[in-house]
């Protein structure tokens, strides 16, 4: 039943892959979204059960790596942690699946089902991901929804710099496996076990770390390298807003819903362990809120809006991982469940106004759409006010819950840092509410800017890609040509119209539901303190700490007291204040939007140039790629150019080859001397050889 | 009865005879002459050894020999006419042209 979830999206990838060629777009399209609802469904119905029934569901399908103590099965489980997951990846998977229909009609048959055929294998790896039991089951997820990620991004790859952001994702992705790797060996040789559940029964075993670079702070810090390399934060973030150059659907899908929230998910699900490398947690911590902030602040100012709402979802990552940190591991998953409705459905908007422009992703190109595309306005409106944080919509319940866990935590380790991790994500959250909205006032209201002066884009936004043929039509002869691939193959599209189109059924019925999502979905982590129940964290406990069953087969495994999830109540009037205070903090970012984008757009003008250096500085991203380039990249293409290649390479190896070669040559050119020509010679030494031999033989 | 030996000694001289033949010589025609020298001194042996065992294998085996010689001198006599239309001449240390 559980291996259903996965085998069903890989199913559609196998026949869009062999056969979708051969099918029409209704065919290859509809199969891929049959198969996505048919494992929403399985998944409800798992989810179901372990929501009535309480316990993990467990199925070993066959051993896959036995060798010596070291006893890998295939194995999958769903606990409350992974239903969530599951239902996330199958309902936004399948949400996203129906918009790409309409989103990618314009493309060739052929290419239609790769799309899909590659949607669907993604749908199938994030989910062994999500449902795996122990490490190596995980990793195979892991590693293929790179993979997916990397055909994905890269989709169109006859443009330079869609094939170099999918080139760039795969190898920062391979650096934090790599660390992933190390982590798992170190717990497998210390632990003798990579089950999740025995690794959180072993650790649980041992009393927290108090030393600073203990053992599991090792392996914690190691897995941790490889969820900041997933996840996108702060070191290797850098290929997530390069991986805007993929199709909107696949942005929304896997760069802001699914698999860059693998590595929250992996931490949340070795809770027990991370909560014993107190450390570790206070690095986590430290890195996501420091990701938030530095995210949020090159948001400010960035100019594609798909490329503010990347940099809105490595900022909301970071929030996500400063819960991890603070041991909030529900607050860290709610918010994960959240903002996975408000940023797809963001994406997903932002693909209808590209879709609606022609390919047109310049905000500064933008504005006064708001008339022109109601339902795309109404819904990306839904979900800006949603992940700045207003009540009651869901990003109030999940961001405060982080933010509320952050200030009233107990210290760890003895370092208390918490006021300020939540200064500063009360500046993130106000910063959120700032660039989302700028964004809003940007797109949709004003006038309508197509004749604006194209200022200096950055290199990386005109690269010449394909070439696109002039628009003849009568609204859009004067946008400037936008060099994307998609602009080009919608360009013939939008002006047969000769008016801005809203979305299509197909798309426009993924963003209602989602904007609904986004408003309801905070309901199920209401908090105490304002009457609810805070239901999301009574199911999902469960996971974060050892299973009582697990525990009592082991008796040799005392149950060490997890540091409780659950706080004590008492302080709702603390937890109102808190609340309160974000809720300003989100109305004041909305009204500095209003006042700078919409009220006063000169006012803006003006700060950018009062504060010039600041802004270039945000605007190149603090020059991180140039850093990492000259710090990173040149360093090793030096070595591998003048060390690897021209000197062991062609020095040593080609050397070896060659001077082999050489010898034989210089030898014969010795030896042919003997070659005299002369019978006579040839006859003498004969006699001479014949004479030696039968002497050895006569005298010995 | 000559003795053994007689013929053995015989057999080596004309084996002796026939080898410095071969290296010595500057003319083809002469060196093939000293081969059938060298080859009759082996006949002579087999003969000599045939007798003195009492069996006809020697005599057997050089039947084979002659007919082989025989062979042998179509063959280089042949080889030598056509070396002599090419050089005009018949010094075997003419014929280097086989070499690096």
């Amino acid at each position: 039943m559980l291996v259903l979830i996965p085998l069903l999206p890989f199913a559609g990838f196998v026949i869009n892959a062999f056969v979708g060629r051969r099918l029409s777009k209704t065919v290859s399209g509809g199969l891929a979204c049959l198969v996505m609802v048919a494992a929403f469904l399985v998944a409800a119905i798992t989810g179901w059960t372990v929501i009535s029934g309480g316990h993990a569901i467990e199925q070993t399908l066959f051993t896959w790596l036995p060798s010596g103590d070291l006893q890998i099965p295939f194995a999958l489980r769903v606990d409350p942690l992974a239903t969530v997951m599951i239902l996330v990846v199958t309902g936004i998977g399948a949400l996203i699946h129906v918009y790409s229909i309409g989103y990618m009609h314009e493309e060739t048959d052929g290419e239609y089902a790769r799309y899909f055929s590659y949607l669907n294998l993604f749908a199938s790896f994030m989910l062994v991901l999500v449902l795996g039991a122990n490490f190596p089951v995980m990793f195979i997820g892991w590693e293929g929804v790179g993979l997916c990620s990397y055909l994905l991004i890269g989709f169109w790859f006859r443009k330079k710099p869609a094939a170099d952001a999918g080139k760039k994702a795969f190898v920062v992705n391979r650096i934090g496996d790599f660390g992933f790797i190390l982590g798992m060996l170190l717990l497998f040789a210390s632990f003798h076990t990579l089950d999740f559940q025995g690794v959180a029964l072993a650790a649980a075993a041992r009393a927290p770390e108090t030393a600073t670079f203990g053992l599991m702070t090792a392996a914690t810090l190691l897995l941790f390298l490889g969820a900041t390399g997933k996840s996108a934060q702060i070191p290797l973030y850098v290929w997530l807003p390069d991986a805007m150059e993929g199709p909107t659907p696949v942005s929304a899908l896997i760069h802001a819903a699914t698999m860059v929230t693998a590595g929250v998910y992996m931490i949340a699900r070795n809770a027990v362990l991370f909560s014993h490398a107190p450390t570790t947690l206070a690095v986590v911590a430290g890195i996501g809120v420091a990701t938030a902030l530095m995210a949020g602040t090159i948001g400010l100012v960035q100019n594609d809006i798909k490329r503010v709402l990347a940099y809105s979802t490595v900022s909301q990552l970071g929030y996500m991982f400063l819960a991890m940190g603070m041991g909030a591991y529900a607050a860290g998953i709610f918010h994960l469940y959240t903002h996975a409705f408000f940023k797809a459905l963001l994406f997903l908007g932002s693909g209808a106004v590209i879709h609606a422009l022609a390919g047109e992703q310049d905000l500064r190109n933008m504005g006064g759409l708001k008339k022109a595309l109601p339902v795309t306005y109404w819904t990306f409106l839904t979900g800006a006010i949603a992940i700045a944080g207003v009540p009651p919509l869901s990003g109030f319940f999940s961001k405060d819950e982080i933010l509320f866990r952050t200030f009233t935590g107990t210290a760890v380790n003895g370092w208390n840092g918490r006021p300020l991790l939540w200064l500063i994500g009360i500046v993130t959250s106000l910063l959120t509410a700032t660039y989302m909205f700028r964004l809003v006032f940007m797109a949709f209201h004003g006038e309508r800017r197509h004749d604006a002066p194209a200022a200096p884009v950055r290199p990386e936004e005109e690269e010449p890609g394909a070439p696109v043929p002039p628009l003849p039509g009568p609204v859009y002869s004067d946008l400037p040509a936008v060099d994307r691939t998609h602009g080009a193959t919608h360009a013939s599209h939008a002006h047969e119209g000769a008016h801005l189109h809203d979305a299509p059924p197909s798309m426009a019925i993924p963003l209602i539901v989602l904007a609904i999502g986004s408003i309801v979905a905070g309901f199920i982590g209401v908090p105490h303190a304002i009457w609810g129940s805070n239901r999301i964290e009574t199911f999902l406990d469960p996971s974060f700490e050892v299973s009582r069953e697990a525990a009592a087969t082991e008796p040799g495994a005392p149950l060490v007291d997890v540091p409780p999830a659950a706080e004590p109540h008492e302080d709702t009037g603390r937890e109102l204040t808190l609340m309160a205070v974000s809720t300003g903090i989100a109305f004041a970012g909305i009204g500095i939007a209003m006042y700078f984008w919409l009220r006063n757009r000169a006012a803006s003008d003006r700060m950018a140039r009062r504060f010039a250096a600041l802004h270039r500085l945000l605007l190149n991203k603090y020059y991180v790629d140039e850093i990492y380039d000259a710090a990173v990249v040149q360093p090793i293409r030096l070595l591998s150019t003048s060390g690897l290649w021209k000197g062991v390479d062609v020095g040593i190896i080609d050397g070896a080859v060659n001077g082999v070669g050489l010898s034989v040559g210089a030898g014969s050119r010795g030896l042919r001397r003997a070659q005299t020509g002369s019978v006579r010679t040839y006859a003498a030494s004969l006699f001479l050889g014949v004479v030696l031999i039968l002497g050895w033989y006569l005298w010995r | 009865m000559v003795p053994l030996n007689y013929y053995l000694v015989l057999s080596g001289v004309l084996f002796a005879i026939g080898t410095a033949g071969v290296f010595l010589r500057r003319n083809l025609i002469t060196v093939l002459l000293s081969i059938e020298i060298m080859l009759n001194a082996v006949n002579l042996t087999f003969v000599a050894v045939g007798r003195y065992l009492g069996t006809v294998d020697g005599q057997i085996i050089t039947f084979f020999v002659m007919t082989v010689a025989a062979a042998e001198a179509a063959v280089g006599l042949a080889l030598v006419i056509s070396l002599f239309r090419h050089r005009e001449t018949l010094n075997p240390d003419a014929f280097t042209a086989l070499k690096w």
